[in-house]
């Protein structure tokens, strides 16, 4: 089904993996700046716990660039096999994480994490076969 | 210091895992009884809203969105992120032994893949610990201490 160039197929498939990792990386920092949710559950209930994520213009960001992968995803699938594409994208995603947790977050991405966001992304590529 | 997870903690990620994959395989469950989805009938996607396989699937994966920050709100994206990864295998065995799908020997070298990647990071640390600005700028109490005493 594939109808893109190896240009267009690649770029489509980098833009899915790089607003997933925006979306990951925005919502995971917005939640460490928020504190830990079970702390605001336990003081203002779960309706103070949604205000206090819902309130956050950086989670409103993730969730923006997470529905902006969607539909690249969706635009993608249309001129992509969905069998490239989606392992592609999520393999990517997870390499993708690793370093931009590392670089946005200061996350200690150790050797130990790098081994796992490799494995999982040629898991997750050999689980569509 | 070594982060280390408390059961209840666990049983988060482990819901994380579990919502995710059983609303996928839900909603899959469901949209094969809808029948295929064009874009000349898309109004069969609210069809689909009318089934309840479908909305329970929803209500998961609500409920998967919801575990998913909480556990992004006391461990890093990596070490949350190859651990709900789990929900892929879930998935594989769920769509072997309920939906009766065929898995080749590479999904299966898939499944033990990411298995072994979660056990990476499952052993280490969850957080990363960033130091306080205010406390890093001050000498530890053991050196004050020793300069007041000579």
């Amino acid at each position: 089904m594939t109808h893109a160039g190896p240009i267009e197929t690649w770029t489509t498939i980098a833009a899915v993996a790089g607003t997933a990792i925006a979306g990951d990386v925005l919502t995971a920092g917005a939640m460490r700046r928020i504190g830990d949710l079970d702390d605001i559950r336990a003081h203002s209930g779960i309706a103070g716990a949604i205000r206090a994520v819902t309130g956050s213009p950086m989670f409103l960001l993730g969730v923006l660039s997470m529905a902006l992968s969607f539909f690249t995803l969706l635009f993608t699938l249309s001129n992509v096999d969905v069998s490239l594409a989606a392992p592609a994208s999520a393999s990517l995603t997870y390499i993708g994480n690793a370093a931009a947790a590392r670089f946005f977050l200061k996350e200690n991405v150790d050797r130990r994490r790098w081994i796992a966001a490799v494995f999982v992304c040629i898991g997750v590529a050999l689980l569509t076969r | 210091m070594k982060h280390t997870l408390t059961p209840q903690r666990y049983l988060i990620l482990l819901a994380v895992v579990l919502t995710a994959s059983c609303g996928d395989v839900l909603l899959s469950h469901g949209m094969s009884q809808i029948g295929p989805v064009s874009l000349h009938n898309l109004g069969l996607l609210l069809t689909a809203l009318k089934n309840p396989w479908v909305l329970a699937g929803i209500a998961l994966l609500l409920g998967f969105f919801a575990s998913y920050l909480t556990a992004l709100s006391w461990a890093d994206l990596t070490f949350v992120l190859p651990s709900t990864a789990v929900s892929y295998v879930i998935v594989a065995l769920l769509s072997r032994f309920w939906l009766h799908e065929h898995i080749s020997i590479y999904r299966w070298l898939g499944i033990l893949l990411i298995v072994c990647g979660v056990g990476f990071v499952a052993n280490g640390p969850s957080l990363t610990e960033h130091p306080d600005p205010a406390l890093a700028a001050q000498p530890p109490s053991d050196a004050r201490e020793a300069g007041i005493s000579r």
